[in-house]
């Protein structure tokens, strides 16, 4: 049998205690263990980005880590973004708003992806959108609308400074 | 695709980790993962046991020693991305890591990761041979130093024994205003490169070159040192046709060949991908001499 450790992480703001197999990545314990499904499963390889999570404010391929490396870490998930359980997020309101989705496959490793994009840089250029979004894969969409939609809500989040999670002011850079 | 059953060790001094190394048979150690984790979901490696740097101490940072800098073989890329003191001191270094990945790889992917795991393509590790960097290990009989050009020993393997640990790398740093140029061609931003080139050039008042290193990655199992170009630009004047008739001489440069590109293919790129590194690298001379 596979070793096992106990594990504790903080995942949205609540706090987990578990005992998981060494071997399990942060993905599937998210989704199997914690059953927080909006992180999608795309390659398991580190190449489409739809398990984009934010690791103590960072993004990171969730296929890419093992659960036992979360262990003392904050991890912030795609059903961490709205700020409570009715409102949706600024960023979420322009994709709804701009079609910035299809099938919405790739768009919770999209949304935290942009959510550290935004954060670090609130008035993106059409192009730093195109490049901070490279390490995600749509199939559906051709971008565009994703582009878009990821311009409106810098504009919107720079009009209502509010409504942001508890993760998302996360400074990162002086490690 | 999930990882293979392994046992999981997480130290906390390079010490212990050294110590499992000289110990543990099959062991593969876990930096950023950002190559390791995909090899154990498809089951490329299968090792019995996975040393985690993650916890280990002193392995993250960047300092400057003696017109060098040290960089801590856990530091993540991001940091380097992101560093003032790179920037200033190895723009070079810094030009070539915005080209490695995404930003989620290079938030999670590590300097010692990238040059151990030596993917012959990997940006860092051409940084490391143009810039004729050290890398210091640590072994059960201690510490000890090997020069870059030395370190690639075969195909994706390093010249460290099975107990050794690579703790950090020097990088010395070029006088100020030199000029620097990274350029890769790949399919799709954020893919391994299939050919790239870094310069770095030095020339006195009058243009002329004093000091030059040209280095050529995905040509071969590890990054190639353009040499004769070196010492062929040495006391001559940058010129767009100097420079073009210079570099021809790399479309003789063995190269792979392989899915992504013949080797032919590579030569031209060599060539061409050489020739706009240089002239970049010089034109970034003159643009600092104005200020």
């Amino acid at each position: 049998m596979s070793e096992t450790r106990t594990i504790t992480v903080i995942v949205n703001g609540k706090r987990h205690n578990a005992t998981v197999p060494v071997r399990i990545t942060l993905a599937d314990f998210l989704r199997h263990d914690l059953r927080l499904t909006g992180t999608h499963l795309g390659c398991e390889h580190g190449v489409c980005g739809a398990c984009t999570v934010l690791f103590d404010g960072c993004s990171a391929r969730a296929c890419l880590m093992l659960a036992v490396q979360a262990d003392g870490h904050e991890i912030m998930t795609v059903e961490g973004i709205p700020p409570d359980g009715k409102t949706l997020h600024p960023l979420q309101e322009a994709f709804r708003d701009n079609h910035g989705l299809q099938c919405g496959f790739c768009t919770p490793g999209i949304l935290t992806t942009l959510i550290e994009l935004l954060r670090e840089n609130p008035d993106p250029s059409e192009e730093d959108i195109r490049i901070g979004i490279s390490g995600n894969l749509c199939r559906c969409t051709g971008y565009h609308n994703i582009v878009v939609a990821a311009l409106d809500a810098a504009k919107r989040m720079c009009q209502a400074d509010d409504g942001r999670p508890a993760t998302d002011d996360r400074r990162h850079n002086d490690r | 695709m999930k990882p293979p059953v392994f046992s999981y060790h997480d130290p906390r001094t390079p010490a212990e980790v050294v110590d499992l190394l000289a110990t543990l048979d099959n062991v593969k150690l876990l930096a950023g993962g950002q190559s390791l984790m995909p090899m154990l979901n498809m089951r490329f490696v299968l090792p019995d046991h996975l040393i985690d740097l993650n916890c280990v101490e002193g392995l993250s940072y960047i300092r400057e020693i003696d017109g060098a800098l040290e960089i801590g073989a856990m530091t993540r890329q991001r940091d380097i991305e992101f560093s003032d003191l790179v920037r200033r001191r190895c723009p070079l270094m810094r030009e070539a890591i915005t080209q490695v990945g995404h930003r989620q790889i290079r938030n999670r992917g590590t300097l010692g990761g990238s040059l151990c795991h030596l993917d012959p393509a990997a940006e860092l590790v051409a940084v490391a041979a143009a810039l004729d960097a050290k890398v210091t290990v640590l072994g059960k009989s201690g510490m000890r130093e090997i020069d870059f050009a030395a370190f690639p020993v075969a195909y994706m393997t390093s010249a460290l024994q099975p107990d050794e640990l690579l703790t950090s790398v020097t990088f010395p740093c070029w006088a100020a205003g030199h000029g620097y140029a990274f350029i890769e061609f790949s399919r799709r931003h954020g893919d391994f490169a299939i050919v790239s080139a870094a310069a770095l050039l030095e020339e006195d008042k009058s243009g002329e070159v004093t000091r030059a290193s040209l280095t050529l990655g995905g040509m071969g199992p590890a990054p190639i040192r353009a040499h004769d170009v070196e010492r062929a630009l040495l006391g001559r004047a940058m010129t767009e046709k100097s420079v073009r008739e210079i570099c021809e001489s790399l479309r003789k440069i063995d190269a792979i060949d392989d899915i992504h590109a013949p080797a032919n293919y590579r030569q031209q790129l060599a060539a061409v991908l050489s020739r706009r590194a240089l002239l970049k690298a010089h034109e970034r001379i003159a643009a600092g001499a104005q200020k």
